[in-house]
């Protein structure tokens, strides 16, 4: 049982929700961009939240299915079809052996995730099937899928038993989002005037963004006594100030440390949105506190715990 | 405790600031916070990740809240005192320094005034405290190199270090634990691997442990390298009391 690649896109990896165990060793977290639609896939599936799925970025895969088995297709729409029918996003989809799945470019959004019933055969490594790009390890080989690869497929799904599961997409992929973040840590590094202009400008979303960090053009914001401060931790979310004044949001496969001064930190719950931006897109920041964060967090949480169970007794 | 700062690092991490200086002692509370089973067993928290001057502690908001968190804290850090920085953890790291493993130890010769004999002596005469982690799996921030080899970068950084390489970078030294871009100057190899996902401890030690480099000829290191891949090879680890 395997998925046979026939062209892989630009940039198609195998990722979870994240390698978290190994962050004091200088271990990247790496795991899906857009954390909410890789769960969502797999809940479509019948999988637990947490399998590996393959995220395609800006373009999708062509891929051939060498047996009956179920997938499901969320985030940014690529046009999916299965041999060269239309296929619905965020719905569960039964596939027969000898199926050929392709995707276009995505028009709006630029991330997809594919998950397949049962998750892919894949080893983990040290906990995560999430591919470490820098260090080669995790994922499939440890690089992005090419021509020619066959990823194993676990298939332990019941087919016949199997319903159709749908559901509404989160995100309508404007071209411009407001995404919720608490200032600090090192909020203090800026005078209350740049604040209120990082909270309060448009900025663009540059090209040179990647999975490491989604870079912004626009208003260059100054600190009070430079930039550079003795390494201290870093979050996904985490938004540095680099010595050009134009904030970076540190994404999935952010180093652990850094040395610039963070002036804020996007809420968790947001970064699907960022993750979702092409370049020229704009973004807003939205200052809340601490406190309103961490409800928002909880919130997202109780959603996925009631859409399981929901899914489950799907028919 | 009032010199401790809680930083806010979103819906689910705080960073927990000791000073903003490096030193000893303030690695001493960063590894006793970041060590401490109190907090580590505690429901909800996810990950502490120690740094020069700080822990980042990742939290679950659904089981502690950050204020609930950052009382426990303050706790902890109550029954903090400078002797209680626990058992002390040398690991002793193999190292040729031998010109096929040097390319620059004549630059840091030249730089320094001193013998390739002296450089060696001096570097693989000190028990460094690692500082912290990051940049790569395993790469070491190491505090307390001598003054005396203290040699500026490269110019222009090599586009590949291999693995294991050994590199003195201004005032720092360290290993590379993986193959990649760097300006260090290198003046070793050490056939052991900080790194290594396919071992049970992916790396071999903490932030709060110490190294300290063992010159090996050539011939040793031959010797090591067949041994760690057949996974034999066991890292000399001394212990002692701070």
């Amino acid at each position: 049982m395997n998925l046979k690649i026939i062209t892989p896109g630009p940039l198609s990896t195998v990722q979870d929700l994240g390698r978290f165990g190994f962050m004091q060793s200088g271990f990247s977290p790496n795991g899906a961009m857009d954390t909410y639609s890789a769960r969502l896939a797999n809940l479509l599936v019948g999988n637990s939240q947490g399998e590996g799925v393959i995220e395609m970025t800006l373009s999708g895969i062509t891929a051939e299915f060498d047996c009956e088995t179920v997938i499901a297709l969320t985030g940014a729409d690529m046009n999916p079809q299965i041999n060269g029918e239309p296929i619905e996003m965020y719905k569960s989809i039964h596939v027969s052996q000898g199926d050929v799945l392709s995707m276009n470019t995505a028009q709006k959004g630029m991330r997809s995730y594919l998950a397949v019933a049962g998750s892919f055969d894949i080893p983990p490594v040290m906990g995560s099937v999430s591919t470490n790009l820098k260090c080669g390890v995790g994922g499939f080989e440890g690089r992005k899928l090419k021509a020619g690869d066959c990823i194993p497929l676990r298939g332990t799904v019941d087919l016949l038993c199997f319903g159709t599961r749908k559901i509404s997409p989160c995100n309508d992929y404007k071209t411009g989002v407001e995404v919720r973040a608490v200032a600090g840590p090192q909020d203090d590094y800026f005078s209350e005037s740049e604040l209120k202009k990082f909270f309060s400008s448009e900025y663009k979303v540059s090209a040179k963004s990647d999975r490491m960090g989604i870079r912004m053009e626009g208003e260059k914001i100054s600190s009070l006594n430079g930039v550079d401060i003795i390494s201290d931790g870093v979050v996904t979310g985490s938004v540095q100030i680099p010595s050009s004044g134009e904030p970076i949001v540190m994404m999935a496969d952010r180093q652990t440390t850094g040395g610039y001064a963070k002036i804020a930190t996007v809420i968790t719950p947001d970064l699907k949105y960022l993750a979702q931006l092409q370049p020229g897109n704009t973004v807003k920041f939205i200052r809340i506190s601490q406190k309103e964060a961490e409800k928002i967090n909880i919130k997202e949480q109780k959603y996925f715990s009631k859409l399981e169970y929901r899914l489950m007794f799907a028919k | 405790m009032n010199d401790i700062s809680f930083l806010p690092a979103g819906d689910s991490a705080i960073t927990v600031e000791f000073s903003r200086e490096i030193s000893e002692e303030t690695n001493a509370k960063i590894k006793y916070l970041s060590s401490s089973a109190a907090l580590n067993s505690k429901s909800g928290i996810i990950s502490c990740v120690p740094t020069f001057r700080s822990v980042t502690v990742y939290y679950d908001p659904a089981v502690i809240s950050g204020k609930k968190l950052q009382k426990k804290i303050e706790k902890i850090m109550k029954r903090y005192s400078p002797s209680s920085g626990g058992e002390k953890r040398v690991f002793h790291i193999p190292v040729c320094y031998e010109s096929e493993f040097a390319p620059d130890l004549e630059d840091v010769c030249a730089h320094t005034g001193l013998s390739r004999e002296q450089v060696i002596g001096i570097h693989s005469g000190t028990e460094y405290l690692i500082y912290m982690l990051g940049f790569l799996p395993g790469f070491p921030y190491l505090g307390g190199m001598d003054k005396r080899i203290e040699t500026p970068r490269l110019d222009s950084p090599r586009t590949l270090i291999p693995a294991g390489a050994v590199g003195i970078g201004g005032a720092q030294t360290g290993i590379y634990p993986l193959a990649s871009p760097g300006g260090w100057r290198l003046i070793g190899q050490t056939p052991v691997k900080p790194y290594d996902p396919n071992r049970a401890e992916a790396i071999l030690y903490k932030a709060g442990d110490y190294i300290k480099f063992e010159p090996i000829s050539r011939e040793e290191y031959d010797r090591i390298s067949a041994l760690v891949e057949s996974g034999k090879y066991q890292v000399l680890i001394t212990g002692g009391t701070e």
